[in-house]
């Protein structure tokens, strides 16, 4: 028991930190980049400057952690959406499994493109 | 002794899958939560967007073209309204979660509140001052 309670307050510290991080960074990011300039109201950047900007080690840094606490917020949100929303409470251990296997794997992907 | 077992099962109210849809805290509640969806293909995209810079700039052209698609640009925008929504949620919970005291005295949670979303200004500034060049 004692073991279980503290896991899931890593899970829920992690949740924190990743709806903090998102919060602050997902709507500018998504708006530039997924309707401002895909519309067209601005030029894009050119792409030696996103490369400037991406290789950066502190872009690199922040990229990364951003991806993967986003990731582990979902994991956990997401969790219990299914468990309490959904009531798939018997289905414990394969949603277990897609939620946060699926924040390690999307972790991995992100460090694999990012430092890539 | 199967009946007198069957008639002392516990009671268990079913309840409707839709029981969210009724009331509008209800409603608001489930779509917060369902905001972390939106999170989730926030990180694919932009992963899918450094990829394709890093792969050079024909890629980079690539994904600027595939990215104006209008059910790209759909998709987008319902993504920025539940992650807008995500924020302004989060950030407004932000003073139940941290009582924070200035000389022994809790601070006004309206003041914690009001210091997460000048925060949420300052970084969304930065970003754009960075993406758009001025970096």
């Amino acid at each position: 028991m004692a073991k279980r309670s503290s896991s899931e307050a890593v899970a829920w510290l992690l949740f924190s930190a990743g709806g903090v991080v998102s919060a602050l960074l997902a709507p500018i990011l998504l708006l530039l980049f997924g309707v401002i300039f895909p519309l067209g109201v601005l030029a894009p950047p050119e792409h030696a400057h996103m490369e400037a900007v991406l290789r950066h080690p502190l872009t690199q840094v922040v990229l990364l952690g951003l991806c993967v606490l986003s990731l582990l917020h979902w994991a956990h949100r997401f969790r219990y959406a299914l468990h309490e929303g959904l009531q798939l409470k018997r289905l414990r251990a394969p949603i277990n499994l897609l939620c946060y296997g699926g924040a390690i794997a999307g972790s991995l992907w992100a460090a694999v493109v990012v430092f890539g | 002794m199967t009946a007198n077992q069957a008639d002392v099962r516990r009671y268990r109210p079913r309840t409707s899958v839709f029981w969210w849809v009724h009331r509008r805290s209800y409603l608001l509640f489930v779509l917060r939560e369902l905001s972390c969806v939106f999170v989730a293909w926030f990180v694919v995209y932009l992963v899918l967007l450094v990829a394709a810079a890093h792969r050079g700039s024909d890629s980079y052209q690539q994904f600027l073209e595939w990215s104006s698609r209008p059910w790209m640009v759909v998709l987008n925008l319902v993504a920025l309204a539940f992650v807008v929504l995500h924020a302004i949620t989060w950030f407004t919970l932000a003073p139940k979660a941290m009582v924070v005291r200035l000389q022994g005295r809790p601070l006004p949670a309206r003041m914690v509140a009001g210091g997460h979303f000048a925060a949420w200004a300052v970084a969304s500034a930065v970003v754009a001052w960075i993406v758009l060049g001025g970096w």
